[in-house]
């Protein structure tokens, strides 16, 4: 197991290190000086002479990238220039948002999706499953900002439940704040849960055919006992896999959803960062992200540990 | 599992053919896909309207037997509107997919014939690709690069390569201890050669399920991108970039958001089904499980 461990966190630690490579690399290979990139053409040579010296532009490229890395693993992601404070401060105000929403959005679609895909394993080929495995083909087809355009209309301008958009912020309280994340959190719940449904209902099929399922249902063991002692527990892997994938698109994939619902999310930080061209900002996001999906990755590594003894003794 | 009887089953096209019409995934996809590519050969030259023609005095209208779908705030056909926009959104992810395969495909098919640290390598570098948000990067790379339908082409495909090296990998390295291979290579064949003429038409069959697959993602992630306003610029019509016109409208005109979205969910509903009925059809080993 430590050995298994320490293997998965090696290679995490060199996926961060080619990813900040990558990072770093491709802002430093863009046509032209970042300086003038971020100032834009119309900058005077004073500003542009002032920003580079800020961003230690003058060095020599392997001493700023050993500066950057260096940085950020004391918690140091440089100065913003277009909002003038810290980055990881504005990080910080913005992950209180997305994370929750990330949270809101996992919860929804696994206690929709994991129940919908046993139940149709359960019944393959039957009304249920062809409705239900129906019903998924279509949420994988729908694209999450189109079905939240959807709900805002049905919601909030229909109905009046609840505002189309922006966050009143963790201070107005809990509940306001947790209104405001529902239907973003529904808009990006559905489509994944769908995808995760599907896959519930494939693994637990093929662990359903299995011998040690048929000895359990020999030795009198009830059906509801065999499908979620034994077929759940086996058919976890590939479920698994697919909600660490899930939760990192989640962070990161939120880009589109919040601009949809304005919500001052990690999403939106970053997309108005690379239109503003704040690259020091999209660097440290941009690497935020890549390490949150390193970590997601090592976590679901363990949890197959945990779930699949087999896995700890190879291992 | 049930025994089957060994039958003598027809071979050749009769036997595809035959096939494709038992099974309803692989039928209703290929005729929504048929439809859909038909609408966009006819936009090239029939639209109900042209897509350029501002009627001011037309704008936003509702369904009626002169505009089916209604118009847009210009007093564009929506329809008309569709059906061009269907070209732009075909040719993003057809040419994406093309991406993936041309670079990913290759690289999959060294890595399995090499082995050792030069698979090691490319299979780490893939695993750096992956944990690269996707969406985010084709953001990042359309706004740097500047916006429209090329970049996001380059965008969309860069994160295909990936995808396609660990299918074609996966395919390649379990065939390479097959017989027929073993043979080939004591016929003193070379591995590229051999990697030509054994391996690349046994994993074609994966390759293009798995094509139909990322046919499908790159039109969500086209739409994602034109609606931020990143793929095909105005007045290039794409389906995206007609979502975000319609959001600050849809008080007024919900119509405006339904029709762009419905295209895009039945032309990804039918690559998927497309798609999934090919691996059915393709895959003994799950044709025998359904």
């Amino acid at each position: 197991m430590t050995a298994f461990l320490a293997k998965r966190i090696g290679i995490g630690l060199l996926t961060l290190m080619v990813a900040s490579a990558v990072v770093f690399g491709v802002l430093e290979i863009l046509p032209g000086d970042p300086a003038q990139l971020m100032l834009g053409m119309n900058a005077t040579p004073e500003a542009l002479a002032n920003l580079r010296e800020q961003m230690g532009l003058n060095q020599p490229v392997l001493l700023r990238y050993f500066n950057w890395v260096g940085g950020m693993l004391v918690g140091d992601f440089g100065r913003s220039f277009t909002y003038s404070s810290p980055v990881i401060d504005l990080i910080a105000e913005r992950v209180v948002v997305s994370l929750p929403l990330a949270v809101i959005s996992l919860i929804l679609s696994t206690a929709i999706a994991i129940p919908v895909g046993i139940f149709s394993a359960a019944r393959r080929g039957k009304a249920a499953d062809t409705v239900s495995m129906g019903a998924a083909q279509i949420g994988v087809a729908i694209p999450n900002f189109w079905f939240a355009l959807l709900l805002i209309y049905v919601f909030a301008v229909w109905l009046r439940l609840v505002s189309s958009g922006g966050f009143p912020g963790w201070n107005a309280g809990i509940w306001p704040g947790i209104k405001a994340l529902l239907l973003p959190a529904v808009a990006l719940a559905l489509p994944q849960a769908a995808i995760l449904a599907r896959v519930t209902r494939s693994a637990m099929l093929e662990v359903l055919g299995e011998d040690y399922i048929r000895t359990a249902r020999a030795k009198g063991m009830p059906r509801r006992t065999v499908l979620w002692r034994h077929a759940l527990r086996n058919a976890m892997i590939p479920v698994l896999t697919i909600l660490g994938l899930q939760f990192a698109f989640l962070l990161a994939g939120t880009i589109i959803i919040e601009n949809v619902f304005y919500l001052p999310g990690l999403g939106r930080l970053v997309f108005q960062a690379i239109t503003q061209r704040d690259l020091i900002v999209v660097e440290g996001v941009v690497m935020l992200l890549v390490a949150s999906v390193v970590v997601v990755n090592i976590i679901v590594d363990i949890l197959y540990a945990v779930v699949d003894p087999r896995l700890r003794i190879a291992a | 599992m049930s025994m089957q009887p060994l039958s003598a089953e027809p071979t050749g096209w009769r036997a595809l053919v035959r096939m494709a019409f038992a099974n309803r995934s692989f039928l209703v996809g290929f005729i929504i896909t048929a439809l859909i590519a038909a609408m966009a050969l006819v936009s090239f030259v029939w639209t109900p309207y042209d897509v350029t023609h501002l009627v001011v005095a037309d704008r936003m209208k509702g369904l009626s037997a002169e505009h089916p779908f209604g118009t847009d705030h210009f007093g564009r056909d929506i329809l008309s509107m569709i059906m061009v926009g269907s070209r732009n959104s075909i040719a993003v992810a057809l040419v994406a997919v093309g991406i993936g395969m041309g670079i990913g495909v290759p690289l999959g098919c060294w890595a399995a014939a090499r082995g050792g640290w030069i698979d090691e390598a490319l299979m780490r570098f893939n695993d750096v690709v992956f944990a690269f948000p996707a969406l985010l990067s084709a953001v990042m790379i359309t706004a740097i690069f500047g916006p429209g339908a090329i970049n996001a082409i380059i965008a969309i495909g860069i994160f295909n390569v990936p995808v396609f090296a660990r299918v074609a990998r996966a395919g390649a390295l379990s065939l390479w201890p097959r017989e027929y291979v073993l043979a080939a290579r004591a016929s003193g064949k070379g591995k590229a050669l051999i990697t030509i003429e054994h391996i690349l038409p046994n994993i074609a069959s994966i390759l293009l399920v798995q094509g139909t697959i990322q046919f499908a993602l790159g039109i969500l992630a086209e739409a994602g991108l034109s609606y931020l306003g990143l793929g095909a610029q105005p007045p290039m019509p794409s389906w995206g970039r007609m979502l975000f016109d319609a959001q600050t409208r849809m008080m007024v005109a919900p119509h405006l958001a339904i029709f762009p979205g419905l295209a895009i969910v039945i032309t990804v509903l039918g690559l998927n089904l497309l798609g999934d009925g090919l691996r059915d059809m393709l895959d003994p080993k799950l044709r025998r499980q359904r």
